[in-house]
């Protein structure tokens, strides 16, 4: 049967939209179930502020299946929590203890500003993706999908690196808010791919340099793989450098072939 | 004379379907051949937009923006990427015959009319079907990582309702990597500047000048602020309506307002009481509960469902010896077994739970068990095909499904109902259209698994970017209403007033509070089993409970700001609009099909018992005035190429 967790204090950032100042506000929350999920927690806290005639606390979440990377939050300074490889929304308070403090803040980087509260604005990771993070493979005149046979390790590890959910938690956790774990891992999957290989080194130059315009620089903390909910290794950004570098000194035209 | 010939003498609308003539292969491209065209040059003077940014509007959209039509795409999220479709994790089916075992578009088009028991319309399922190999094709062009076999090929899995191996997956996620596929398709034409993208921006109603769709109404969601948009022609690929039920596997967000205010203009709602209830979802800890999550029906491959034959068992699972346990499907259902289609093996388990031979904590569960395939295939080959998903059931149930069996139960999953549509996906207005979940159009009273996905890609790649040119071309060089025409502001208005509305109500409870009620009703009186009496209770009680959140509501903050229980507030309200309407349905259709099991209407040996001399039609409802007061209208169903039968997995 499910116990429950007591007295947890709860600091939560509040702050009514992009320009206006933020402050810490201090709930507590007298007990909840160890089965309840860290947002259902939130959800809970939610009802009492309304039945107590105050504004909810805004934060942003829908599937809460670890899928759709809409949920964020740093969790006692860590993006999406204590817990490896698991988004907030999986998070469980059996993760919790009687009379733990909990911080809870929005992701916080310059290139994702606080729409309110713990919500952020991510976004420019469209316009990177928007920028060649795709194949260009107009409706209708794709060949038999069986033509081209691509090695199991090689679908693999684009698998690997396509699980990016895109929340945000790398960039979160990275003290420069780079944004090369995302970008990377699109660039990883697209560009092992055979398919991928025609628009290869224009798709990695233009990802990278619309990355370069709105996040931080990318100085090997990797502390991006360990926020990373979907355990994306930095690998990807090996490849990523190593993408552009040839994008950047050798012929296009080489390259093309 | 039948009901289906006196209803549809009573119809209120004139209901077209569309259907093109020839032989049930030939009627596409008899469709194609004889559809009028927009020339290229031209379709950039046509303005689309499109609701919802899932496998169908995000596909929808990026199509018609390649073929060169002007696009506005919304999405209530932040980013196209998350919509629901990415949460779905089996896999999408194709008849490609890849491995050899008898599939062809044929079989796909019997297996789905089959496994919707008969209450889809034949033509709109074979499109379906002829256009599933296209979609896998598209999909590995766009460098969906599909699984492959070690020879570089594409392997395929079993799903529920079919014998033949025919779902393409992407590991559990293969709602993900579709939906990536099509957004960054979308996101290429963004890009390109083909499509406008307009996101956290909620759709609220359409608007509607001389009987034909003029454009559509929208909330900022970040600002408040209420906006109109024109357009030759709108899409609503807005999802299903699963969240009536409060506690359901879709996500939080997802909800039926877009699909109801068009109801609301005058769309036909179709079939609002065929809800599927999916078998292996993660069984209800407690009180607080949000959601519930679901667990691939592809699990049913390897997985073998059962409970202890004695009610009063206490022994944990590992320890109730062979013998002592039930292995119900594999009993009840020998050549499907433990993938009998969805709608029998819920209703297998809640009947086995009734009776009290649940397992866990609160006895509100089943089994599924994966000893016997670890045992044969080994722990490494499990965890390569499922690893992620017993993860995912770790991390909530805080159990190891490799050493003790998974506890799943029923939970509302998908809809099957929606708007009607005809041939062409077009609504009873003209210009407007609905694809993937938020139509009736595919699935009947049941849909198989891994057909959601195959259904809304069908739609926004390869059918709709046909069908709307059909409409367009006759409008070239008219003028159609802008932004300040009489009716945008007037709906602009109602739009306002409404949210104010809840804002000024002032009461004592939350529209989170009136969801998980209104959900109770729903899920205990049209839920895996009605029947007369619960039906006419629902319909006395949740009147009763609507006119509480009229009045009783309480929304904190404004709706000049971001206010998620402002949003929420809208959300519900239609909610209970559509909850009326679907126990309506249900109490009207005195038969059982598929997911709609009325237990006056059932066999000796406890099957759905269909009433095709009465029913075998679709009933589209027309909006009275208010909930309580719609008009059915009927669509009768000619069975052509499929001969009407018994739905049997035994």
């Amino acid at each position: 049967m499910s116990n429950s967790i007591k007295n947890l204090t709860l600091k939560i950032w509040r702050q009514l939209g992009p320009t206006v100042k933020g402050a810490f506000e201090t709930y507590n929350v007298d007990e909840i179930s160890d089965e309840a999920s860290f947002l259902e927690m939130l959800d809970y806290l939610n009802e009492r502020l309304i039945s107590d005639g105050k504004e909810a606390i805004v934060f942003d979440h829908d599937c809460r299946e670890g899928i759709c990377g809409t949920c964020s939050l740093m969790i006692d300074g860590q993006a999406h929590g204590p817990q490896r490889g698991t988004a907030t929304c999986q998070l469980h308070m059996r993760k919790f203890s009687d009379g733990d403090s909990i911080v809870i803040e929005p992701f916080r980087a310059a290139a994702f500003p606080i729409i309110r509260d713990l919500m952020v604005d991510r976004s420019k990771f469209d316009r990177i993706i928007e920028s060649g993070g795709f194949i260009t493979a107009p409706t209708g005149g794709a060949p038999d999908a069986n033509l081209i046979a691509i090695p199991k390790p090689v679908s693999d590890a684009a698998m690997d690196s396509a699980q990016c959910i895109g929340c945000g938690a790398c960039v979160a956790a990275c003290p420069n808010g780079a944004a090369n774990l995302f970008t990377g891992a699109k660039v990883a999957h697209l560009n092992r791919l055979p398919q991928g290989q025609p628009e290869r080194f224009k798709r990695v130059e233009s990802m990278v340099e619309t990355m370069d315009e709105y996040f931080g620089s990318c100085t090997n903390h990797g502390e991006c793989e360990g926020a990373c909910p979907k355990e994306i290794s930095v690998d990807v950004i090996a490849l990523l450098n190593k993408d552009y570098r040839k994008a950047k000194f050798a012929s296009r035209k080489d390259l093309a072939r | 004379m039948s009901l289906t010939e006196d209803l549809l003498a009573q119809n209120t609308v004139q209901l077209n379907s569309k259907i093109p003539l020839g032989s049930i292969e030939d009627k596409w491209d008899n469709y194609k051949a004889d559809m009028k065209l927009v020339n290229r040059n031209n379709k950039r003077k046509f303005k689309v937009i499109v609701v919802g940014t899932g496998l169908a509007g995000a596909s929808a959209a990026a199509t018609l923006a390649e073929l060169g039509y002007q696009v506005d795409s919304f999405t209530f999220h932040d980013s196209p990427r998350r919509a629901h479709s990415i949460a779905a994790q089996g896999g999408i089916n194709a008849a490609k015959n890849y491995q050899g075992d008898g599939d062809s578009v044929n079989r796909l088009f019997h297996d789905t009319v089959k496994g919707g028991d008969f209450r889809a319309r034949e033509s709109n399922v074979h499109r379906l079907a002829q256009v599933s190999v296209n979609i896998i094709d598209q999909m590995v062009a766009q460098g969906v990582p599909f699984a492959r076999e070690y020879g570089g090929l594409l392997d395929n899995r079993s799903f529920g309702g079919a014998q033949v191996s025919r779902t393409f997956y992407a590991r559990g996620q293969t709602g993900q990597q579709l939906l990536l596929g099509a957004y960054q398709q979308l996101a290429r034409q963004i890009g390109l500047g083909g499509v406008r993208l307009f996101n956290r921006t909620e759709f609220l109603d359409v608007v509607t000048v001389d009987g034909r769709t003029a454009g559509i109404v929208t909330r900022d969601l970040v600002t408040g602020e209420i906006e109109s948009h024109a357009a030759h022609a709108v899409v609503l690929a807005t999802g299903g309506y699963g969240n009536v039920f409060f506690l359901s596997t879709n996500a939080m967000s997802c909800n039926v307002t877009a699909a109801w205010r068009a109801h609301r203009k005058g769309a036909l709602f179709a079939n609002p009481c065929y809800t599927q209830i999916h078998p292996t979802c993660i069984p209800q800890s407690d009180e607080f509960q949000s959601k519930l999550t679901l667990m691939s029906e592809s699990l049913r491959n390897d997985g073998r469902v059962w409970v202890p034959k004695n009610p009063n068992e206490t022994r944990p699972a590992h320890e109730v010896a062979e013998s002592d346990r039930d292995y119900y499907l594999e009993r009840l259902y020998p050549s499907y077994g433990n993938l009998a289609p969805r709608d029998i093996s819920s209703r297998a388990a809640k009947r086995l739970v009734d009776k009290g031979q649940g397992v866990g904590p609160l006895k509100n569960g089943v089994y599924l068990d994966f000893n016997e395939v670890i045992a044969r295939l080994g722990h490494d080959v499990v965890q390569e095909r499922y690893g992620n998903l017993f993860e995912m059931y770790e991390r909530i149930a805080g159990e190891n499904p490799y050493d003790m069996p998974m506890r799943i139960y029923p939970a509302s999953h998908y809809t099957m109902g929606g708007l009607w549509v005809d041939y062409e996906l077009q609504t009873n207005i003209p210009g407007l259209y609905a694809a993937g979940e938020a139509n009736f159009s595919d699935h009947g009273a049941n849909r198989l698994g891994a057909s959601a996905l195959m259904q809304g890609l069908a739609d926004g790649y390869f059918v709709l970017p046909y069908t709307i040119g059909n409409e367009l071309a006759p409008l070239l060089g008219k003028t159609i209403p802008g932004v300040d025409h009489p009716e945008f502001k007037k709906a602009e208005q109602a739009a306002r007033d409404q949210y104010n509305g809840y804002l000024n109500i002032k009461g004592t409870r939350s529209p989170d509070w009136f969801h998980r009620e209104l959900g109770k009703i729903i899920w205990d009186r049209c839920g895996m089993e009605r029947d007369e009496q619960g039906l006419q209770q629902a319909l006395s009680d949740l009147p009763a409970l609507y006119e509480e959140f009229k009045t009783d509501l309480r929304v904190t903050g404004d709706g000049m700001s971001l206010n998620q229980t402002l949003e929420k507030a809208g959300r519900v309200d239609d909610f209970f609009q559509l909850g009326m309407l679907m126990c309506r349905d249900a109490l009207s259709r005195q038969e059982s099909c598929g997911g709609h099991f009325r237990t006056e209407h059932q066999t000796d040996e406890g099957e759905a018992k269909r009433d095709d001399e009465n029913y075998c039609h679709v009933s589209a409802w027309q909006w009275g005035g208010d909930a309580m007061s719609p008009n059915l209208n009927v669509e009768p169903l000619e069975f052509e190429a499929i001969h009407l039968a018994t739905r049997s997995y035994k």
